[in-house]
C-alpha cells in the first residue's frame, strides 16, 4: 500500500470544519485511523472526554483505573499490532502517572503517543493545581514531545506525533493540550505535510551496496558465524527476511529478549535466548563464535555481560535503523543503516552469490558444535514432587496452547525469565514483555491492551505475585470491557529475582523481599473483580485450571502456589563474562572445557 | 575509550521553546561537562544555532553527535575543526586601576584591540572579541592589576569563508 493511497484514506476520513480543539483531537485520532484509546478523565482534559461523548466519531474510549494502565494497556496493543498505541491522561498526577509506560516504550522502542491536558494557557508556569511540566519531565524518555501553542496547531502535532512514533526507530512521543486551546474553535483541516526539517527518515531507505559487499566478505571469510538478533527485527516485520538469510547461512540464531518470536524458537538453527538468563548455548555459541551479524539488536549489558569479554574473537556486523546504536557499546567491522525488510534480502543474495564449500564444511563442524552443546545442557529442572515447580507451569501452558494463536505476556522477573526460557514462541508479536526498562506491573494492562488489539487470540500473562500487585486494579477494566485474557500470577511470596540474588549474592540476608503469598488472596481477590478465580499446588492442579482457564474465554485470575525457593538458571552474575554461568549441578554434566 | 580533548560542536535547531533544553539535557544524561554554550539567532527566524564546547573523548563526541541528531528540533550538527573555522568570543572585564596605571592598561587593551566600555573612578570595564585563546591570555595579563569581574559569552564558531565548498553543510550522519 502506498503512503499516498494511505494519506487520501487519512484524509477522507479527516473531517473538516468548524470546531473546537478537543474535537480536533479525536478527528485526528480518526485520520490516524486509530480505533481505540486509553485513558482517564480529569479537570484538564475534560473538554477532550466532553467531545468523546459530544460527537459522531470511530474511537473506542477504554476507561481504566491508573494512568499507567493506560500507558501498558496502549503498548500491549502496539506491540500485539504494530500500529501506534493511544493513551490519554489529565495534568499533573495524570501525565506523571504515564511516565513509566513513556519510559517502557523508550527503551523498548514501541510507538505509542501519550495525549496529556495541561491547565489553561493564562496559568502555565504558575504552580496551577495539577500542574505538572509534562514535557519538561519526560524529555530524556521520548522521541519528542509537544507543548501545544495555538488550538491551529493541534492537527499539526497530532499529525507530526504519530509520523514521529511510528517512523524509524518506533517511540514515545507526548502531546500536551491545555486545556482552554480544546475549548476553542478553529476552522480544522487536516494538514497535508508535515513541517519537521529536523526529522528525516527518507534517507534510510535504500541500501548500501559497499556495506553489504562488506558483510558478504567477512561472511565468506568466518567460520563459526552467529546471527545475533534482537527486536529490530520485530519492528521491521523482517522476519521472513531474517529466516531465508539464516537458512541461506546455515548460521545458529539467537533471539534477545524483545526478539523472541523474530526467528521461530522451533527452528532447528535457533539456540534461544543469550544473556544473563539465556541458554548456555546460546552464549557459549556467541562466545565461541569468530562472527556476529548483528541485527536490530544493541549490545545490551544484560546480553553481553562483562563487555570486554563478550564475543572476544568475534568481528561485529551491525544492521540496524539508528545509527547511535553502531558502536556504542561494541565496535562494528561492517555497520548498515537501513530497513531490515530491505537489506537482509540484499545480504542474502550476496551471501549466496558467495558460496563456497569450504566454507560450508567449516560450518557443518560449527553447527555441531553447537547442536552438542545444546544437547547436553537445555534448560532443565527437578521436578517437584509435592510442590509444584513454576518451570512446569510454562511447559504446561506452552504444550496446552501449542498450535493456537496465543500471545504471551510477562511482568519482570523470575517468571518473566522461566517464560522466556519455556515457552516455544514460533512467530513475531505474540511474545510481548519488557525488557529494557524492566517494567514490573506490565503484564496486567499489556495483556489486555493485547487482547483488545487481538480479540480471538489466547492471551496469557504470565505473572509474579509481585508484579501483579502493582497493577491488578485493571482486572476491573478487563471485567468492565470483557476481556477474557487469563493472569497467571506465579506465586512463590516472594520478589524473586530479588531474592535470588540475595542468596547467591548477598549472603541470604532477605531484605524486604517477602511478600507473604497468601496475601491478598487472589482467589478471592479476583472473584471480588468478577473474574474467574483458580488456584494450583500441585501438578495435576495445574493441568486441570490451566485447561479451566483456556475454556472459560472469560477474565481469569489462577493463583499457581509454586516452590518457594525455585531459582532462575542458568545464569550471569552481572558483571562476569558471559560464557561463564552458574547453574545447579546435574548428573553426567558435559562441561566445557577451556572456554 | 581513548584520551579526552576539546570538542566544538554547532548544532543548526529550530527556534522553538525548550529546544535549548533538549539539547543541554542530553549532555548531562550522557555525562558531559559543557565547557562553554552560546546560543543565538541565525539568518533565519525560525532557526537558531548553539555552539557548545566539550571535554570528551573522540568516541563519546561521535556518540553525542548521533544523539543530537536524534532530536527532532535538531537539524544539522557539525564538528568544528579548530583550523577550519574562525571562533570568537566576547569578553566583558572590570579591571581595577588607580589614575596612574590606566594608561598601561589601556595600552594592553590596544593590543589586544579590545575596546574602553566604560570608565569609573578606579576601574575601567573593557569589552574584548576575540578567539578565546586569546581572550585567555588578555585575563593573564590583566590579572596583575586586579580583575573585579570577568564574564565570557561562550565561543561561536563558524567555518572559515574560504573553506571548501559544501563542508559547512557535511552531516555527520554516515557513521560507523
Amino acid at each position: 500500500m502506498s503512503t499516498q493511497t494511505d494519506s487520501a484514506l487519512a484524509k477522507a476520513r479527516a473531517r473538516t470544519g468548524r470546531m473546537n480543539g478537543a474535537e480536533a483531537i479525536i478527528r485526528s485520532l480518526e485520520a490516524e485511523g486509530v480505533d481505540i484509546c486509553w485513558g482517564i478523565p480529569g479537570g484538564a482534559i475534560l473538554p477532550l472526554y466532553d467531545a468523546f461523548m459530544a460527537c459522531d466519531h470511530t474511537v473506542q474510549h477504554v476507561l481504566v483505573r491508573h494512568e499507567q494502565g493506560a500507558g501498558h494497556m496502549a503498548q500491549g496493543y502496539a506491540r500485539a499490532t504494530g500500529k501506534v498505541g493511544v493513551c490519554i491522561a489529565t495534568s499533573g498526577p495524570g501525565a506523571t502517572n504515564l511516565v513509566t509506560p513513556i519510559a517502557d516504550a523508550f527503551l523498548d522502542s514501541t510507538p505509542l503517543v501519550a495525549i496529556t491536558g495541561q491547565v489553561p494557557t493564562h496559568l502555565i508556569g504558575t504552580d496551577a493545581f495539577q500542574e505538572a511540566d509534562i514535557t519538561g519531565i519526560v524529555m530524556p524518555i521520548v522521541k519528542h514531545s509537544f507543548l501545544v501553542q495555538t488550538v491551529e496547531d493541534i492537527p499539526k502535532a497530532m499529525k507530526a506525533a504519530f509520523h514521529i512514533a511510528l517512523s524509524g526507530r518506533p517511540g514515545p512521543v507526548l502531546v500536551d493540550v491545555p486545556k482552554d486551546l480544546q475549548l476553542t474553535e478553529f476552522d480544522f483541516a487536516w494538514p497535508d505535510e508535515i513541517d519537521l526539517p529536523g526529522y528525516d527518515t527518507d534517507w534510510i531507505s535504500g541500501v548500501d551496496r559497499d556495506a553489504i559487499d562488506a558483510a558478504a566478505d567477512l561472511i565468506a571469510r568466518a567460520r563459526k558465524p552467529v546471527l545475533y538478533v534482537g527486536g529490530g527485527v520485530i519492528n521491521a516485520e523482517a522476519t521472513d527476511e531474517l529466516i531465508l538469510l539464516a537458512e541461506a547461512l546455515q548460521a545458529p540464531v539467537t533471539t534477545t529478549l524483545l526478539a523472541k518470536g523474530a526467528f521461530p524458537d522451533s527452528h532447528p538453527l535457533s539456540v534461544q535466548m543469550p544473556g544473563m538468563h539465556g541458554s548456555k548455548y546460546a552464549n557459549w555459541t556467541m562466545h565461541r563464535s569468530d562472527l556476529l551479524i548483528t541485527i536490530g539488536a544493541r549490545f545490551d549489558d544484560r546480553v553481553t555481560g562483562k563487555l570486554d569479554a563478550f564475543a572476544p574473537s568475534a568481528k561485529i556486523i551491525h544492521f540496524d535503523i539508528d545509527p547511535a546504536e553502531i558502536s556504542k557499546n561494541r565496535h562494528a567491522d561492517v555497520s548498515l543503516i537501513g530497513h531490515l525488510n530491505e537489506t537482509l534480502p540484499a545480504l542474502r543474495d550476496a551471501v549466496l552469490a558467495n558460496r563456497n564449500d569450504e566454507r560450508i564444511r567449516h560450518q557443518i563442524d560449527w553447527l555441531n558444535d553447537v547442536q552438542g552443546w545444546r544437547r547436553e545442557n537445555p534448560f532443565r529442572y527437578r521436578r517437584g514432587g509435592d510442590t509444584l515447580k513454576p518451570e512446569y507451569v510454562m511447559e504446561a501452558f506452552d504444550k496446552a496452547l501449542r498450535g493456537k494463536d496465543a500471545i504471551w505476556v510477562t511482568g519482570v522477573g523470575q517468571h518473566q525469565m522461566w517464560a522466556a526460557q519455556y515457552l516455544t514462541i514460533d512467530r513475531p508479536r505474540r511474545w510481548i514483555t519488557s525488557g529494557g526498562l524492566g517494567t514490573m506491573g506490565f503484564g496486567v494492562p499489556a495483556a489486555i491492551g493485547a487482547q483488545q488489539a487481538c480479540p480471538d487470540a489466547y492471551v496469557v500473562n504470565i505473572d509474579g505475585d509481585g508484579c501483579f500487585q502493582m497493577t491488578m486494579q485493571e482486572l476491573a477494566t478487563a471485567r468492565c470491557y470483557d476481556v477474557p485474557a487469563i493472569h497467571a500470577v506465579i506465586n512463590n511470596g516472594w520478589l524473586g529475582m530479588v531474592r535470588q540474588w540475595q542468596e547467591l549474592f548477598h549472603g541470604e540476608r532477605y531484605s524486604e523481599t517477602d511478600l507473604f503469598g497468601t496475601i491478598p488472596d487472589y482467589v478471592m481477590l479476583a472473584e471480588s473483580y468478577g473474574c474467574l478465580a483458580l488456584r494450583a499446588e500441585t501438578e495435576a492442579e495445574a493441568d486441570a485450571v490451566i485447561a479451566e482457564a483456556i475454556a472459560a474465554r472469560r477474565p481469569t485470575v489462577i493463583d499457581f502456589r509454586v516452590d518457594r525457593e525455585e531459582k532462575v538458571y542458568p545464569m550471569v552474575p552481572a558483571g562476569s563474562a558471559s560464557h561463564e554461568m552458574l547453574d545447579e549441578t546435574w548428573e553426567n554434566e558435559w562441561v566445557e572445557e577451556g572456554v | 575509550m581513548g584520551a579526552t580533548n576539546h570538542h566544538t560542536l554547532s548544532a543548526l535547531v529550530e527556534n522553538r521553546p525548550g529546544v535549548l533544553s533538549r539539547v543541554a539535557g542530553l549532555f548531562t544524561r550522557r555525562g558531559f561537562n559543557i565547557d562553554s554554550l552560546a546560543v543565538g539567532p541565525t539568518e533565519r527566524a525560525d532557526r537558531s544555532v548553539i555552539t557548545i564546547r566539550v571535554d570528551c573523548t573522540r568516541h563519546s563526541v561521535e556518540q553525542v553527535v548521533k544523539q543530537l541528531y536524534k532530536l527532532v528540533d535538531v537539524i544539522d550538527v557539525y564538528e568544528v575543526a579548530p583550523d577550519a573555522a574562525i571562533e570568537r568570543e566576547l569578553l566583558l572585564i572590570k579591571v581595577q586601576v588607580d589614575a596612574e596605571r590606566r594608561s598601561e592598561v589601556m595600552k594592553l587593551a590596544e593590543l589586544f584591540d579590545a575596546r574602553v566600555a566604560d570608565v569609573g573612578q578606579t576601574t575601567l570595564l573593557l569589552e574584548c572579541v576575540e578567539h578565546p585563546d586569546r581572550l585567555a591570555s588578555f585575563e593573564e595579563l590583566l590579572t596583575p592589576y586586579g580583575i573585579l569581574e570577568a564574564i565570557r559569552t561562550g565561543r561561536v564558531a563558524m567555518l572559515r569563508a574560504s573553506a571548501p565548498e559544501g563542508e559547512s553543510t557535511s552531516r555527520l550522519r554516515v557513521l560507523g
